[in-house]
C-alpha cells in the first residue's frame, strides 16, 4: 500500500510538472496571462508531492519491505536502522527521486520566495524549472519506477554495499545532490532571463543567492567524499581522479566561476553573455556528471550499476535540455548588450581571467575523464590517472592562485599594478621565503609550488581587510576572505601530505615495534572481532609520537557477509601537526603460526588542513550567503518603509 | 595606462583571449593524455611491445599457480602474470587485496622495470563481490583461499 | 540595440554557437560509448567450446543432480537445452522466474546449477517461485560456474545437442527476450 501511495505521488508530481510548463509557457503569451496565477502555486504542490513520494520510499527501507524490489535488492534486515534509511539513496532509482525531489522542493522555495524579478522572468524560469524535471520525471516513472513491486518477496534482502554503510557516506549523496540540483535553479534563471531578454544586474542579484546556496553544500559534500574516501579506503589517498569524483568537481569548478561571473554582473553590469552561459554550464555538467556515472560507460570504484538502456535515456534528457538551452543561448545571447566597459588591471579584469582559468580545468578534467571513450572506439585500452590530471590543472590552476591573491585588492573598472604593488610585497616574499627553505629537502615540483604559494595566498586573502573597520565590514566581504584562506589552507594540506608524507609497509609480530617518521608504533596483538553484519581481524596497536603519551589504535580488516565483501577500518590519529594512519592487512604468508601482520603506516603532516580548508570555503560561502540575503532583507524593508512614508505624505 | 576600449571591441577581445586560453589548453590536454594514459598489456604484448621503462602502465592476465612466493620482510610478494601465450613476472609491495589468489585473474598497475620484471604499485583483483557464498563466512581467511584456489583449477 | 557594424559583430555571433557545437562533439562521443556492448560484463571464454566434464550432485531430492555427459548423448532428443545459473540468494533469479516458466511450457528443457547455496534454501526458492528444471545440480563452490565461463548469476547458457555452448545470456532474462532465447535454441539447432 506504503509503495503505490509512494508511485501515486510521484506521478501526481509529474503531472504538476507538466502542468507547471503549460501555465508558465501559456501564461508567457499573449492573452494567456490568466495561466500566470497558477504557476507559483502548482509549483509548490510539485516539490510538496515528490517530498512525499521520497518520504514514503524512505519509509520502506526503514521497515525493510521487501516486497519492493528496491528494496530486496539494496537492503537486508540486519542492517543498522540508519542506513537502511540511507540506503534508500544509496541505489541508482533512489537517487533519481532523491534528485527530482530536491528540484521540486527548490522550484517551490523559488516561487514562493523569489520576489525581486519581473513577472514574466518568473514565470520564463519556472516553466523551465518544470521542463526540466519533466524529463527526470519520465526517466523515473517510465524505466526507473523505485516502487516496483516483486511478485514473491524474497525472505532476506540482497544487502547494501558495506563499503556505503557509514555514517559520512550515507549522508554524503544528499548533501552533494542539494548542491548539483540547486544548481538547476540557475539554469532555469538562465533560461528565464533568455527568453524574456532580461540579462541585468537584476537577474544576477537575484540568481547569485541560489548558486551560494548550491554552492555551499557542493563545497561540503565534495569535502566530505574525500575525506571518506580517505579513511575508508585504506590507500592513504583523498583524490584519485575517479570520475564519480571528476563528476562532482566540474560543476563545482563550473558554479565557482559563476559565482564570481554573478557578481561581477551584479555590482559592475559586465560580463552579461558569459554570466549567462555559465548558468546553463553549471547544472548541465551536474547533468554530464550523472550521465557519466549512471550510464556505465565508464568504470569507476563507486559507479551505480546501470545499463547501457538506462544511459541513452539520460543521454536524451542531456540532449534535450543542454542542447534546448544553449540553442536559446546562441539564438538570444547575440541581442544581449554588452555590459560597462573595464580595463585590463582592474577587479573585472581579474575575475574574468580567473574564470577562464577555472573553465580551463573545467575542460581538462573533461577531456581527461572522458578520453578513454575516445580511445575504446579506437579499441584502446586506457585509464587516465593523476599523472596527466595533476600537472595539466596545475598549469591553469597556478596562475589562477597568483591573480586570486592579488584581484581582491584591486579596484572595480580600472587600477594600477603598482597602486597595490607594496601590499602585494608581503605575501610574495613570504612564498619567496617558504620557496628558499624547501630548497634541497627533496621536495617534487608541484609540491613545493603549492607551498610557496598557499603561504603567499594565506596572507593575501586578509588583506583585503587592512585598513577597514572591522565592526562595519560586510559579511560578504568577511565571506569571500573566509573562502579565499580556506584555499589556502586546503592547498596547504595537499602541498604538504605530498612533499612530507612517510609511509612504511612492515611484516610485525605481536611485540614488535617500527617506526614511522616521529611516531614509533608497536603492534600488540591481533584478535577476531565481531559487529552486527561482520567480522574483522583487529589489530590492537600503541604509537608514540616522539616519546610522548601512547595511544592505542585499532585498525580492523572487516568482512560483511550480505553482500560478501572486505574492507578495511583505518585506524587514526590526528595532531595539530598532521595524522597518523594506519591499516592492518593480511597475516603474512611464510611458515604458519609465524604471526607475523601485514601492516602500513602513514605519517602525513598537515593532512587535516585539507579538509578544513573545504570547510571553510563553505563557511565563506555562508557568510556571504547570510551577508547578502540580509542585506537583501534590510533593503526591502527599506523600500516598503519609504513607500509607506511617501504615502502617508501623499506624494 | 592604455585608454578603456569601446563595449564592442572588449567583448571581441575578451572572447579571443578567452578562445585562445582554452584551444591552449585543449591542445595541451590531448598532448598530456597522449603521453600520460595509462595504456593495458596482456603479457603477449609485453613480450612483443614492451612500453618504456618510465612509463605507467596496466598489465593484466592469471596469476600463475605455484609462482606466489613472499619475501623474508613478509610484505613483498612476486609472481608470475600469464595469458597461455607470454608470461611476466611481477613484484609487489603492499597489502594484496584479500581475494588475490594464485589462479585468478589480476590486474597490476605500475610499470616496467629495465630487467623485464613488472614493478606493481597497486594490484586490482578480478573478482567480483557477488560470488562469494554465505557458507564462507565461517571459515577462516585460509580456508577460504584454499576453496578458491581449488575451484578454479576445474580445467 | 546594437551598434557596430555588422562584420565586427559576425565573430561574436559565430562564437555564441560553439558551446552548443562543443556539446554535440560531447554528444557523439559518448554516442560511441554507449552503443558498444558494454566491457563491463565478463563473457565467457567457452563460447563455441563444449561444454567441461562435470558431475554434480543433486540439489534437492526430487531432481535429478546434473552431469556433463547428459549434454553430448543426445539424451534430449537432439534438441538443445538451457542451462541456468542460479542461487536462492539471488533477487534477479526469482525475477526471471516466470520468464524460465514461460519457456519451459513452450518446450525448452530447462537444467539448473544452484551455486553456493544449502539445499534448504534451494527447495525454498523452488517452493515460492515454482521449478522449471528437469535436473539441478548443485555447485557449492562455484567450480561447474567458474569452468563454463560464467562469473556471475543469474546467466543462462544455450547448450547444443552435442553438448557445444553456443550461447550466454548474462543478467536476467525479462519478458520481452524470451521470444529471443527461442531464437538462439533454434539457431543452435543447426
Amino acid at each position: 500500500m506504503i509503495a503505490e501511495f509512494g508511485l501515486v505521488a510521484l506521478w501526481l508530481a509529474g503531472a504538476l510538472a507538466l502542468l507547471q510548463l503549460v501555465a508558465g509557457a501559456v501564461g508567457l503569451s499573449k492573452g494567456g496571462e490568466a495561466l500566470s496565477g497558477l504557476v507559483r502555486p502548482v509549483a509548490a504542490a510539485q516539490g510538496v508531492l515528490a517530498l512525499v513520494s521520497f518520504a514514503t520510499l524512505v519509509a520502506l527501507f526503514a521497515r525493510t519491505d521487501l516486497s519492493v524490489k528496491l528494496v530486496a535488492m539494496n537492503s537486508h534486515s540486519a542492517k543498522p536502522m540508519i542506513y537502511k534509511i540511507a540506503g534508500a539513496w544509496g541505489n541508482h532509482e533512489g537517487s533519481m527521486l532523491l534528485w527530482v525531489m530536491v528540484m521540486g522542493l527548490a522550484g517551490a522555495f523559488v516561487a514562493m520566495v523569489e520576489r525581486r524579478l519581473p513577472e514574466r522572468t518568473m514565470l520564463a524560469t519556472l516553466a523551465g524549472q518544470a521542463f526540466v524535471s519533466l524529463g527526470f520525471y519520465a526517466f523515473l516513472l517510465l524505466s526507473s519506477n523505485p516502487f516496483e513491486r516483486l511478485v514473491t518477496p524474497p525472505p532476506e534482502g540482497n544487502g547494501l554495499n558495506p563499503l556505503l554503510q557509514d555514517m559520512g557516506l550515507a549522508f554524503h549523496p544528499p548533501t552533494l545532490y542539494f548542491g548539483y540540483v540547486g544548481l538547476s535553479v540557475a539554469f532555469s534563471f538562465a533560461i528565464g532571463a533568455l527568453v524574456t531578454r532580461e540579462v541585468g544586474p537584476a537577474f544576477a542579484r537575484a540568481m547569485r543567492p541560489w548558486v551560494l546556496g548550491a554552492w555551499i553544500f557542493l563545497t561540503i559534500g565534495i569535502t566530505a567524499g574525500s575525506y571518506w574516501a580517505y579513511y575508508e579506503l585504506g590507500w592513504g589517498g583523498w583524490w584519485f581522479w575517479d570520475p564519480v569524483e571528476n563528476a562532482s568537481l566540474m560543476p563545482w569548478l563550473a558554479a565557482t566561476a559563476l559565482l564570481h561571473s554573478a557578481s561581477v554582473l551584479a555590482s559592475r553590469d559586465a560580463l552579461r553573455a558569459w554570466t549567462v552561459m555559465l548558468g546553463v554550464v553549471a547544472f548541465s555538467m551536474s547533468m554530464v556528471g550523472t550521465f557519466l556515472v549512471r550510464s556505465g560507460i565508464l568504470t569507476s570504484v563507486h559507479a551505480f550499476a546501470v545499463d547501457p538502456e538506462r544511459g541513452s535515456f539520460i543521454l536524451a534528457l542531456l540532449a534535450i535540455n543542454i542542447g534546448g538551452a544553449l540553442t536559446l543561448f546562441a539564438l538570444r545571447a547575440g541581442t544581449v548588450t554588452e555590459g560597462k566597459r573595464f580595463a585590463p588591471i582592474s577587479r573585472e579584469g581579474a575575475l574574468v581571467f580567473n574564470n577562464v582559468m577555472l573553465s580551463a580545468i573545467l575542460g581538462i578534467i573533461l577531456f581527461g575523464t572522458l578520453y578513454p571513450l575516445v580511445t575504446e572506439a579506437f579499441d584502446t585500452r586506457v585509464s587516465v590517472g593523476p599523472p596527466y590530471f595533476n600537472p595539466v590543472s596545475a598549469v591553469f590552476f597556478v596562475p589562477m592562485l597568483l591573480v586570486l591573491a592579488v584581484g581582491p585588492l584591486l579596484r572595480w573598472r580600472r587600477d594600477r599594478l603598482d597602486r597595490v604593488g607594496k601590499v602585494v610585497a608581503i605575501p610574495a616574499l613570504l612564498a619567496l621565503g617558504v620557496a628558499a627553505f624547501l630548497i634541497g629537502r627533496g621536495v617534487s615540483l608541484l609540491p613545493y609550488v603549492g607551498m610557496a604559494l598557499a603561504a603567499g595566498l594565506a596572507v593575501a586573502s586578509v588583506l583585503p581587510l587592512r585598513e577597514r573597520n572591522l565592526r562595519r565590514t560586510p559579511l560578504a566581504v568577511w565571506g569571500m576572505v573566509a573562502a579565499h584562506l580556506g584555499v589556502a589552507v586546503a592547498l596547504f594540506g595537499m602541498a604538504s601530505d605530498s612533499a612530507f608524507k612517510v609511509e612504511r609497509l612492515v611484516a610485525l609480530r605481536a611485540g614488535e615495534a617500527t617506526q614511522v617518521g616521529p611516531w614509533k608504533v608497536m603492534l600488540k596483538s591481533v584478535r577476531p572481532v565481531a559487529g552486527p553484519n561482520w567480522t574483522a581481524m583487529e589489530a590492537d596497536m600503541f604509537a608514540s609520537y616522539e616519546g610522548g603519551i601512547v595511544t592505542e589504535i585499532r585498525p580492523q580488516a572487516r568482512s560483511f557477509w550480505a553482500p560478501l565483501q572486505q574492507t578495511t577500518e583505518s585506524a587514526l590519529v590526528t595532531r595539530w601537526n598532521g595524522q597518523l594512519y594506519a591499516v592492518i592487512g593480511e597475516e603474512a604468508p611464510g611458515s604458519p603460526g609465524d604471526g607475523r601482520w601485514q601492516l602500513r603506516l602513514w605519517w602525513k603532516p598537515f593532512v587535516t588542513l585539507i579538509w578544513y580548508g573545504g570547510l571553510l570555503i563553505a563557511f565563506g560561502g555562508l557568510l556571504a550567503l547570510i551577508g547578502r540575503v540580509a542585506s537583501d532583507l534590510r533593503r526591502f524593508a527599506a523600500r516598503g518603509k519609504i513607500a509607506c512614508r511617501r504615502e502617508r505624505q501623499g506624494r | 595606462m592604455p585608454t578603456v576600449i569601446k563595449p564592442k571591441h572588449q567583448r571581441l577581445v575578451l572572447l579571443v583571449i578567452a578562445l585562445a586560453v582554452l584551444i591552449a589548453a585543449g591542445l595541451l590536454a590531448a598532448w598530456a593524455l597522449r603521453n600520460q594514459a595509462s595504456y593495458f598489456y596482456v603479457p603477449s604484448e609485453i613480450a612483443t611491445a614492451p612500453p618504456e621503462v618510465t612509463r605507467a602502465v596496466r598489465l593484466g592476465g592469471m596469476v600463475e599457480k605455484g609462482s606466489l612466493r613472499t619475501d623474508a620482510d613478509g610484505v613483498t610478494i612476486h609472481f608470475v602474470v600469464g595469458d597461455g601465450k607470454a608470461r611476466v613476472p611481477v613484484r609487489f609491495a603492499g597489502i594484496a587485496p584479500s581475494l588475490f589468489v594464485e589462479g585468478s585473474g589480476v590486474v597490476a598497475e605500475g610499470r616496467m622495470a629495465p630487467d623485464g620484471t613488472f614493478v606493481a604499485d597497486n594490484l586490482l583483483a578480478k573478482h567480483d563481490e557477488n560470488y562469494v557464498p554465505r557458507e564462507l563466512q565461517d571459515m577462516t581467511e585460509h580456508q577460504k583461499r584454499e576453496i578458491v584456489a581449488e575451484t578454479t583449477d576445474t580445467r | 540595440m546594437t551598434n557596430g557594424t555588422g562584420e565586427k559583430r559576425a565573430p561574436v555571433r559565430w562564437a555564441l554557437w560553439l558551446p552548443l557545437a562543443l556539446f554535440v562533439g560531447f554528444i557523439v562521443v559518448v554516442l560511441f560509448g554507449l552503443l558498444r556492448p558494454a566491457g563491463n560484463e565478463v563473457e565467457s571464454a567457452m563460447i563455441g567450446k563444449p561444454l567441461p566434464a562435470f558431475d554434480l550432485p543433486a540439489a534437492v531430492p526430487d531432481r535429478p543432480g546434473l552431469s556433463s555427459k547428459t549434454f553430448a548423448t543426445g539424451e534430449n532428443g537432439g534438441k538443445p537445452r538451457l542451462l541456468n545459473v542460479f542461487a536462492s540468494w539471488c533477487v534477479p533469479c526469482a525475477v526471471e522466474a516466470p520468464q524460465l516458466e514461460a519457456l519451459r511450457r513452450a518446450g525448452v528443457e530447462i537444467d539448473g546449477v544452484a551455486i553456493r547455496d544449502k539445499p534448504k534454501d534451494v527447495a525454498a526458492f523452488l517452493a515460492r517461485n515454482g521449478n522449471p528444471f528437469a535436473r539441478i545440480g548443485r555447485d557449492d563452490v562455484s567450480a561447474v560456474q567458474m569452468a563454463i565461463g560464467s562469473s556471475g548469476v543469474p546467466e543462462t547458457f544455450v547448450i547444443d545437442a552435442k553438448g557445444v555452448i553456443r550461447y550466454q545470456h548474462i543478467g536476467d532474462i525479462r519478458p520481452d527476450q524470451v521470444p529471443m532465447i527461442l531464437e538462439k535454441l533454434r539457431e543452435a539447432e543447426e
